[in-house]
């Protein structure tokens, strides 16, 4: 008897939690509006592709060869040349950010190229931006070393030996298939942990978290409403981005709904724990909101391996990457979307995740606890 | 008028640092945050694992072996002896690329035939990936150029390209990263800060009282804009102080520039927060409100990826961003030696962004007084 009503008592809280939530439209600003804007900005707006990049061209000699150079930089699919102008106009466009490189055909290229030392062809790139510098001087001699091939210049044979690369799972090489699944955990950590630490936390503010506690209702029970709620609107958030993932933006999905389905639950869980734990650790809106943000959402952002790669970075800060919950999920959930069901990492993500669920959980009640007493 | 505004900067100040939660939470995060993405936001791609599947186990397969081994980039080369195995390898992430040699490859090589190496790759992480193969080809370039001069010893002339990379001679990701982050972190707190400023009085319900003050509109708009504007300054000032000393990233531009290009990016941040603050009705609607307005704006500033390689369309959309312009500003002062008129030229957008925002919430706010 008691059991069937701690039962109706069970339903009715979870009931009136559910309620809530739907009622508020801030909930459903960053469950649906939200991810929608941040999946359409992984699907167009940040590529890690190699993009055209604007260069300038400053073409200080006349010859055939010369020209022949500047029109393989012209025609490159790579470069959107300005120019050919005087290195000083070019220098300021540097400066402004207009261009991203120069690339400078000297006076003597023709003779030169007849010498024994070569012709020099120059590539100033900025600097301050390291990534798009790279690409600049790699690609700029990918143009120069084409061009030099066909003219055989130097009458040299094709190269002995040669590297054919082939991506696996991505032969289009499109950033946005890795992208857009990772985005998935960040919405997910959004969701979970940042809007149920603000949640819980205004009810500890306004004191109805000790109102409720008064009530029969026992403490896991309690914490159980909480968060159920926020479960489901997570995974009906993480559906929804699938569903664009695959249907707008065509990233194939080669894994199953069902590991999908277990790998985003398992993410839950400490994503919801660590939500839980903020807001009775704080018991502030402000300072909750902006813990989540330092320690949930930044870290899923950029130490997950998300978008920068976890062994490039030094070696403290790999260390630090092992406590970030999304470290544990990007992988997979990458894999299930362009691998397939690989369920022994699957599994060890799963079993990972689940242990910091256990241990956020734990502190949260041990907190909530606490704050009562 | 100005005791007015004096009693109002304090009360403002003082409801922001009484908590000394609150006061912890301005500076430290910021600080730490500092550190830990300054080092974290590398595009770079080094200590990598490899796998080598060698059928061919003559001379020349091992001379390229070892040549992988000794690239700096490397960390490890695990050796696999099937093709499932060096599928697993790929499948389960323990290296980024498998570089296969067929039986017949070292043959090849000293017949004079043309021998291939085969690199699979992690797609993945294709961005990566591509940079893996990059370096790969670049050791089966020199190996092949070696053996080419071999061959045919004194085959001069041709051509060559010198690079030469200006602001950031070998390209440290840590010189663009830290500017960057001056700009990423001023607007994670400034606009937490601001948009929870006015939401929590009106949750609280003491904004009201401060309408039936004395003061005007204008005056709680200043009182409310002064605190999030010095917090910002400050922050700021410590991370160049922690840019330039500590991390010796080469502060090389005007700083009186540089700090009114920040008074105006703060002043924008600010207005933007206050508009946000000016539709939310709770204090939850204000950070949640603050939060969809920051992730574009972190995402469109160029920090990320450059604004350049963005759709053209996406690319006017950035220009509201106040990030993106201060981005540039940070970046140019502290790399490019970047001289006053350009400064002003990136600086005069967010001065239009701060006048907008912050009329449009005055307006908003003197709506709600009538």
């Amino acid at each position: 008897m008691s059991r069937l009503i701690a039962a109706r008592r069970f339903r009715a809280m979870l009931l009136k939690e559910s309620l809530q939530i739907l009622r508020d439209p801030s909930t459903f600003l960053i469950a649906f509006v939200l991810p929608l804007i941040m999946l359409f900005l992984f699907g167009y707006a940040i590529s890690l592709d190699p993009a055209r990049t604007r260069i300038g061209l400053a073409l200080q000699d006349s010859s055939a060869p010369a020209l022949g150079l500047a029109q393989a930089y012209e025609n490159s699919r790579w470069f959107n040349v300005t120019g050919p102008r005087d290195v000083a106009t070019l220098k300021r466009e540097l400066m402004a950010g207009d261009i991203r490189g120069i690339v400078v055909i000297p006076q003597d290229f023709s003779r030169r190229l007849q010498t024994p030392e070569g012709a020099v062809v120059q590539v100033i790139t900025d600097g301050a931006m390291p990534n798009a510098a790279g690409f600049v001087s790699a690609y700029a001699e990918g143009v120069r070393a084409s061009w030099a091939a066909r003219e055989q210049l130097a009458g040299r044979a094709a190269p002995p030996l040669e590297l054919v690369p082939r991506y696996w799972f991505n032969p289009e090489l499109a950033s946005h298939f890795f992208l857009i699944p990772g985005s998935i955990a960040i919405v997910m950590t959004m969701i979970g942990t940042l809007l149920t630490a603000l949640v819980v936390a205004r009810e500890w503010e306004r004191g109805t978290m000790e109102a409720i506690m008064a009530t029969p209702l026992r403490m896991p029970e309690f914490l159980a409403t909480k968060v159920i709620p926020y479960f489901l609107l997570g995974l009906g958030s993480m559906t929804l981005c699938t569903l664009l993932a695959v249907f707008l933006f065509g990233v194939p999905f080669r894994g199953s709904a069902l590991a999908l389905l277990a790998i985003a639950s398992a993410f839950l869980v400490p994503a919801l724990g660590q939500g839980l734990l903020i807001s009775a650790v704080t018991k502030n809106q402000f300072v909750a909101s902006q813990v989540a943000l330092i320690t949930a959402f930044l870290p899923a952002m950029m130490l997950s391996g998300f978008l920068f790669e976890i062994s490039s970075m030094p070696p403290v800060i790999r260390a630090l990457t092992y406590i970030v919950p999304a470290r544990y999920l990007i992988p997979s959930l990458q894999s299930v979307f362009l691998v397939g069901d690989l369920w022994g990492m699957f599994w060890r993500s799963i079993t990972v995740l689940l242990g910091f669920g256990v241990l956020f959980f734990t502190l949260a009640l041990r907190a909530t606890h606490r704050r009562v007493a | 008028m100005l005791e007015r505004l004096q009693a109002i900067i304090v009360k403002e100040l003082w409801a922001i640092l009484r908590d000394p939660r609150a006061r912890i939470i301005l500076v430290l995060p910021p600080l730490v945050q500092l550190f830990v993405f300054g080092f974290a936001t590398t595009l770079e791609v080094k200590n990598f694992d490899v796998a080598v599947y060698d059928r061919d186990g003559g001379h020349w397969s091992q001379e390229f072996i070892q040549r992988l081994g000794g690239s700096p980039n490397v960390r490890r080369v695990i050796t696999v002896s099937s093709s499932q195995a060096a599928r697993k390898a790929i499948d389960e992430r323990s290296v980024i690329a498998v570089v296969m040699f067929d039986q017949q490859f070292s043959a090849n090589l000293s017949a004079h035939r043309p021998a291939i190496i085969q690199a699979v790759l992690d797609g993945r992480r294709s961005n990566s990936a591509q940079i893996v193969a990059g370096y790969l080809a670049v050791i089966a370039d020199q190996m092949g150029a070696e053996i080419a001069a071999q061959r045919r010893p004194a085959a001069p002339g041709g051509s060559r390209s010198a690079v030469t990379n200006w602001f950031n001679p070998n390209l440290d990701y840590l010189w663009f990263a830290m500017p960057a982050l001056i700009v990423v972190i001023s607007m994670v707190s400034g606009l937490a800060v601001t948009a929870q400023s006015v939401a929590r009085e009106r949750e609280l319900g003491t904004f009201d009282q401060l309408m039936v003050s004395p003061l005007r509109v204008h005056e709680i708009l200043i009182g409310k804009m002064l605190p999030p504007l010095l917090i910002g300054l400050l922050n700021a000032t410590v991370y160049v102080l922690i840019i330039a000393k500590l991390f010796g990233v080469p502060l090389t531009g005007s700083v009186p520039f540089f700090y009114l290009a920040l008074i105006f990016y703060l002043l924008a941040l600010i207005g933007v927060g206050m508009l946000v603050s000016a539709v939310s009705q709770t204090q939850q609607q204000a950070f949640l409100g603050a939060f969809l307005v920051m992730v574009p704006a972190i995402l469109l500033s160029g920090y990320a990826t450059p604004v350049d390689n963005m759709p053209a369309w996406l690319q006017i959309v950035a220009e509201g961003d106040p990030s993106k312009h201060f981005l540039i500003v940070s970046e140019g002062v502290f790399l490019k030696a970047m001289p006053a008129t350009e400064i002003l030229l990136n600086t005069w957008p967010l001065a239009v962004i701060a006048a907008v925002t912050l009329t449009a919430s005055s307006v908003l706010f003197r709506s709600r007084m009538e």
